[in-house]
């Protein structure tokens, strides 16, 4: 998967954080550091942490070809 | 009279009558993103113009000690300028009600608590609690959603994560139960209501305060514990009041919201057999599917702030020491914000809804009501057979701000 | 338009989302992204942060879109010239390619150190693309004993930062008296310089290098006042120079600050006028703001590279009039130091800044600037949740300072920013 956060559109609401605990991690207040490239295994919780920003800051595209490997 | 300058459409929202469906007052409101009615208070019911005041620092969420704001006789004014005032004194107010920079101290001790880690740990806990529920309703052809899961998962969950002994969960529903009648304004007409609050606020406070004293003695893995015994480098050690202010608050605010959350949620679902169905085909729906019921049938309707200073917005000035209402649930109907905004899409692009609100109050207990509701659905989609309802629309609690059925009574073949 | 060939010259976050844009909003012809690089568009800001820290891997960073994206892609081909009356790009490997439409998106490089045989010393590093930061990130896995940071900018406070969190020993030498002082001014900048301090940072401001020294590997710089600052790690951090030597002899209106573009991003050429076919945006366009005067600016701001690739690729479509003029609110962040900064506006120009919400002392704080008594930016430091408050200011030019009388809000006197002057720059 590619993921990448509007860093401009964050607030650090943290919700990501808790929906994807292993790929979305806020350091100090508010600095958001998140991994760009998670594997397809984490689509749910990935999906979960798009859904559950409320300022809707997340964007991913689903490696097609990765997945069907996978 | 024209639509945008009845200067009652607030109270009408506050109107029992319109419980059911309050939606076409939203709509009548939205005309002036922010009116003025006629006892002085300010609505705000459009998206942009909520979204702008929610993050203008002139609004304030100060809950002021009585000494501070003798009453006016308004009872909606003086609920909203100060909501607890019967049993808050100027120490035992809690975060919500809490402007900076006492309210960022506060809730950072609060989230420094609500650990990642902790509320992971409750979604499989979560899970088996929904079960249990269902089990115990196993055979039977009706089904109480409020009763039989909605209203007691959510206290259950509260109470594990603070740390208070299953024992004592019983008190803690009836006190929940009675603490939420305090949040509505139509509280004050009523005398006994007031008396009956008062008490429970003690006793509440009473046990907090023990059981605070407990956890110093002997901290356990548990919110309350860490609340206790933690040292936050700026604000130090909470004070007594000040824990058991919090205590009550995340008690309070995590038992109404999220019964209406999982109540309005199965009851926009049965009105949508077809997203239903979806849902059971597809799990992983859950989460579009809530992001959708926060905007569609929010759990919360609407909070009350006061102006600090004069706020032009929308158009209008809110003078200073206006009482001022955020209405979020007409915000997320806003059609300038979301197209076909009265169709319930779990599909929607850009939801940014205020279903927790936003900006420094941001719902602090958001990720475990999405696990809470992800639990309930998913498990209610999958396993209750055939299910109808028995009484559309179902009968609804007081509350106009926390809005939710009474009960809500299905019919089913069983429980798979 | 919806059918012909639309070129992009670069295959950036600017050219990427122009492209997307392109296709979300009809266009079915056929669509070339040119990219210097041989990567796919990747994403820039971690690398001054979380791929020098290790924590994100320098290839990780591939922006989502590219895989859905229709499109043909030339990478690792410059573009090396223009042909406006054939309409017609150059590619250095020879390919003419034919368009109706083309955006240009070369966006900008890091400015050199200026003597070119002290650049080559190795051990001198720039930073600005993927390869920069793991060329950077392999030279930081050596443990240099010291690393000397030439420039107190974004690029070079974050790099400081990453760095430090490394455990490396770090000099930042800057001529300003604060770090960030061009774009934040030194009042908020001297806020940034003492967390930089507190972290260890051997921070020489008012100081300026002026040679790198060393046989083959560079081991010391020295300096104007005619000390030396022993480093064996360089990081040039300078600032960034625009790409468009490629359009040398094009006939359009460019040079190292930009590519001059009207507010429908179409390219002007000499006497000002624009092309009707050929766009800009991103990092290269340098259009007028309306918010700031119709004065031309050239942002090098993720935002701008997003919003701007969208808007030029509806003017190719759809017309310049359908558009209107480009006037999205800039906006940047930037991660250091255990700070999370904002910024929504333009400080340029600014004669006065207030704190008007929260405290340095508290650590968290929002800065507003005024410009002849209006408001024309805001910054806030860990403190994201204030900042949206002052859109509606920034954009209506309120008096300054617009809000007053809100919680958490000291008396707020303002003082001249400490902005350094244009010329001095």
């Amino acid at each position: 998967m590619r993921v990448v956060v509007d860093l401009n559109r964050c607030q650090a609401y943290a919700q990501c954080c808790y929906a994807a605990p292993e790929r979305f991690v806020l350091q100090g207040d508010e600095i958001l550091v998140y991994d760009p490239a998670p594997p397809a295994s984490d689509r749910a919780a990935i999906d979960r942490a798009v859904q559950a920003c409320p300022v809707r800051a997340i964007r991913v595209e689903h490696d097609a070809l990765a997945e069907r490997a996978a | 009279m024209t639509d945008a300058s009845d200067g009652t459409l607030f109270a009408q929202v506050r109107d029992s009558a319109n419980r059911a469906d309050p939606y076409p007052l939203y709509a009548r409101l939205r005309v002036r993103p922010v009116a003025r009615q006629d006892d002085g208070t300010f609505v705000a019911s459009g998206y942009a113009a909520i979204r702008a005041l929610l993050h203008d620092p002139r609004v304030s969420s100060e809950d002021l000690p009585p000494a501070e704001h003798p009453p006016t006789g308004n009872p909606v004014k003086d609920w909203i300028v100060n909501p607890l005032k019967d049993w808050v004194t100027d120490r035992h107010r809690p975060f919500i009600f809490r402007d900076p920079p006492d309210h960022g101290l506060l809730r950072r001790q609060v989230m420094g608590q609500f650990t990642i880690a902790r509320v992971q740990g409750m979604k499989r806990r979560t899970e088996g609690l929904v079960a249990q529920c269902l089990e115990r309703c196993a055979g039977s052809r009706h089904f109480d959603l409020v009763d039989d899961l909605a209203y007691p998962l959510p206290v259950t969950v509260i109470c594990e994560l603070l740390g208070v002994p299953r024992e004592d969960e019983p008190r803690f529903h009836a006190w929940a139960t009675q603490l939420a009648t305090a949040l509505e304004p139509e509280s004050r007409h009523d005398e006994a209501l007031r008396a009956r609050n008062t008490e429970t606020f003690d006793a509440i406070a009473d046990y907090m305060r023990d059981l605070i004293r407990e956890k110093r003695r002997a901290p356990r893995d548990d919110m309350l514990s860490g609340l206790a015994t933690a040292k936050d480098p700026q604000a130090g050690r909470m004070s007594d009041p000040d824990l058991i202010a919090t205590a009550i608050l995340l008690l309070i605010a995590g038992h109404e919201t999220t019964v209406n959350l999982i109540t309005n949620g199965m009851l926009t679902l049965l009105r949508r057999p077809r997203e239903l169905a979806r849902l059971r085909a597809d799990p992983e729906r859950a989460p579009r599917v809530i992001e959708e019921l926060l905007r569609y049938e929010p759990p919360v309707h609407f909070r009350t702030r006061v102006a600090r200073a004069p706020i032009p917005v929308a158009g209008t000035v809110i003078p200073e020491g206006a009482p001022l209402v955020l209405l979020f649930a007409a915000g997320n109907r806003d059609p300038a914000r979301f197209p076909d905004p009265d169709r319930f899409d779990p599909d929607r692009a850009d939801n940014q809804h205020f279903g927790f609100g936003g900006a420094l109050h941001y719902c602090v207990g958001a990720p475990l009501a999405r696990i809470e509701a992800e639990a309930a659905l998913t498990a209610l989609a999958a396993r209750l057979s055939n299910p109808r309802l028995a009484e559309d629309p179902p009968p609804y609690r007081p509350g106009a701000s926390l809005r939710g059925p009474k009960r809500l009574l299905l019919h089913i073949d069983g429980i798979g | 338009m919806r059918d012909g060939t639309i070129v992009v010259a670069g295959a950036s976050l600017a050219g990427l989302r122009g492209a997307e844009a392109l296709r979300a909003h009809g266009f079915a012809g056929r669509l070339i992204l040119v990219g210097d690089e041989p990567h796919l568009a990747y994403d820039r800001p971690p690398l001054s942060k979380h791929v020098l820290t290790g924590e994100v891997a320098p290839g990780a960073t591939t922006l989502p879109g590219v895989g859905a994206l229709e499109a043909e892609w030339r990478l690792g081909v410059k573009a090396l010239g223009l042909d406006r009356a054939g309409r017609t790009l150059l590619l250095a490997d020879g390919e003419r390619l034919a368009f109706d439409r083309l955006l240009i998106a070369t966006g900008a490089r890091a400015r050199p150190w200026p003597a070119p045989e002290e650049a080559r010393l190795s051990g001198v590093h720039t930073l600005r693309s993927r390869d920069d930061a793991a060329s950077l990130a392999a030279g930081l896995a050596a443990r240099p004993r010291r690393v000397l940071i030439l420039g107190a900018g974004f690029i070079g406070c974050e790099a400081a930062s990453s760095i430090r969190a490394l455990g490396l020993p770090v000099t930042v030498v800057d001529p300003e008296p604060a770090p960030l002082a061009q774009a934040l001014g030194s009042v908020i900048g001297g806020f940034v310089a003492g967390r930089m301090e507190a972290a260890g940072v051997d921070v020489r401001l008012g100081a300026r290098v002026t040679h790198l020294e060393g046989d083959r590997a560079v081991r010391r710089a020295r300096l104007a006042d005619g000390g030396t600052i022993e480093a064996d790690l360089v990081v040039v951090a300078l600032g960034a120079v625009r790409n468009t030597g490629w359009l040398a002899g094009a006939g359009l209106r460019a040079d190292e600050g930009g590519l001059s573009s009207d507010g429908a991003c179409r390219a002007l050429d000499e006497a000002g006028r624009p092309d009707e076919a050929i766009f800009a945006a991103g990092d290269v366009a340098r259009f007028p703001h309306p918010l700031y005067g119709h004065r031309p600016v050239a942002l090098e701001h993720w935002g701008n590279a997003v919003a701007q690739g969208a808007h030029a690729a509806r003017a190719m479509l759809h017309g310049a009039d359908a558009v209107g003029a480009y006037a999205e609110l800039p906006a940047f962040w930037s991660s250091q130091f255990g700070l999370n900064i904002k910024s929504l506006g333009l400080t340029e120009g600014a004669d006065a800044v207030a704190i008007v919400q929260g405290s340095p002392r508290a650590g968290r704080f929002l800065a507003v600037y005024g410009r002849a008594g209006r408001t024309i930016a805001a910054v806030s430091v860990n403190a994201g949740r204030w900042l949206p408050a002052y859109e509606g200011p920034i954009r209506d030019g309120a008096p300054f300072p617009p809000i007053t009388g809100g919680a958490d809000q000291p008396d707020p006197e303002p003082v001249p920013p400490g902005l350094p002057s244009r010329e001095a720059a």
